[in-house]
């Protein structure tokens, strides 16, 4: 008896793995489930990593790129030049969150079924903070600086010189200083409302460079954009997945669903991989966009 | 999991959590000062900025391990199932190497299509008027 009842519990415990995989053992002593969530996060992995690495090589390419620390310099609440400020804070809500993926899997260690949901829904929270910061990023680009996956009005100088016009593109009148730039400096081309027709027009100020010669304002590379919507954009749907996912596994964990499994909520830990790649993808998109 | 008492695994999270945040605030205040928002100058000099690059990546490539080794528990897993989730992002490497050779070389020609339509040819300029039929003259490509 006492052994018929010991290969019972034995199975139930198995019961996700299904006889250990059915050859008895399993592999890596780890579930099918668990394995294949690092299967899994090891080819996303060799997706972002494509994606950067994309990123490095076109910005190796061009003369100029946007300087980070002068294209994300603004936070909520009118807060300007403030480089780098609001990405970390984004940063530290998803450190947070990972933090708070590991206490839930703990409690998912204990079967303590409340400690699992509540640290759970601070995680979900966490990822929803994120995404928050992430749209007014976004709008702030789109709506107020007018990048877009085509355009990039990040421009820096090549070489040193003066402005010929002010910021509306009107020529300096007589006793204005003219505005003088070094090479290397960043410029945000504007949008201004055309007065003849009324319609929002880009104005690219006239420059005079320090060896005579004249040029305008040109856009900066065009690829910075697309990137940035594409790769911010993917990983933002990564951590918008991952939501929605840690949402339905908080609702099945409150249910009582892996109490009955007794496997020390294993669905739990399968999602907190997931949740702390997130992170992880994060640390490399805040390296290469904002960082260096 | 399984080594420490339920205790000493809370602890180890918060030491965590400090530990990511401080790396990440040394990571800004390392970036801001290559750019010259801390001290004024400083990213005049290519040095400070390749140094201080190569420190952050340093610093991220250890945020990523302790991510992977603490948060994900691939300390207590086998050492079979560690080697094969990460041994194969070694190809990485060999990816990175190969383009941003790739980049630099493409920066190469672009600079090269420049020079060559910023030449006078026979003064005739390079306004795109005077220029006869047969001169084809490579758009400058904006990335």
């Amino acid at each position: 008896m006492a052994t018929a009842e010991t290969v019972l519990e034995h199975e139930v415990h198995e019961h996700d793995s299904k006889d250990a995989w059915s050859g008895g053992k399993e592999p890596f002593k780890a579930s099918y489930g668990k394995l294949m969530m690092w299967y899994f996060l090891l080819s996303d992995a060799f997706t972002f990593a494509g994606f950067l690495i994309a990123y490095g090589s076109l910005r190796f390419s061009s003369s100029t790129w946007p300087v980070p620390d002068f294209v994300f310099s603004t936070a909520p609440f009118g807060i300007e030049k403030a480089p780098l400020i609001f990405v970390t804070i984004m940063s530290f809500l998803l450190i947070i969150s990972s933090v708070t993926m590991v206490r839930a899997v703990q409690e998912g260690h204990r079967e303590n079924k409340n400690g699992v949901v509540f640290w759970m829904l601070l995680t979900v929270l966490g990822g929803l903070g994120f995404l928050s910061c992430q749209a007014w990023e976004w709008t702030k680009l789109m709506g107020a600086e007018h990048m877009s996956v085509t355009t990039n009005p990040f421009g820096t100088h090549t070489s040193d010189g003066v402005y010929m016009e002010d910021e509306h593109g009107h020529a300096y009148k007589a006793g204005e200083k003219p505005e003088a730039f070094k090479a290397g400096g960043s410029y945000l081309i504007h949008k201004h409302e055309n007065e003849a027709t009324g319609k929002e027009e880009w104005v690219q100020r006239k420059v005079k460079y320090s060896d005579g010669t004249m040029g305008i304002q040109e856009f900066g590379p065009a690829a910075f954009g697309a990137l940035f919507f594409f790769i911010t954009g993917f990983h933002g749907f990564h951590v918008l997945s991952g939501v929605v996912f840690l949402l339905i596994i908080a609702v099945n964990a409150g249910s009582g669903l892996y109490v009955k499994r007794r496997n020390g909520y294993e669905m739990v830990e399968k999602i907190g991989l997931y949740w702390h790649f997130v992170d992880l993808v994060w640390v490399f998109v805040f390296l290469v966009f904002y960082l260096l | 999991m399984g080594h420490l008492t339920y205790e000493q695994s809370i602890k180890a999270v918060y030491r965590g959590l400090i530990l990511l945040g401080v790396v990440t605030l040394i990571e800004v205040f390392i970036s801001l000062l290559a750019k010259g928002h801390i001290i004024k100058g400083a990213e005049e000099h290519k040095v400070i900025l390749y140094t201080a690059g190569l420190f952050i990546i340093g610093l991220s490539l250890y945020k990523a391990y302790f991510i992977v080794y603490d948060f994900m528990h691939m300390r207590y897993e086998v050492k079979g199932l560690a080697m094969s989730v990460l041994l194969p992002t070694l190809l990485l490497v060999w990816a990175i190497i190969a383009f941003f050779q790739e980049g630099g070389s493409w920066k190469a020609r672009r600079d090269q299509i420049k020079e060559k339509n910023a030449e006078e040819v026979e003064g005739k300029t390079q306004g795109g008027l005077s220029l006869g039929d047969d001169v084809y003259v490579l758009p400058e490509w904006r990335g």
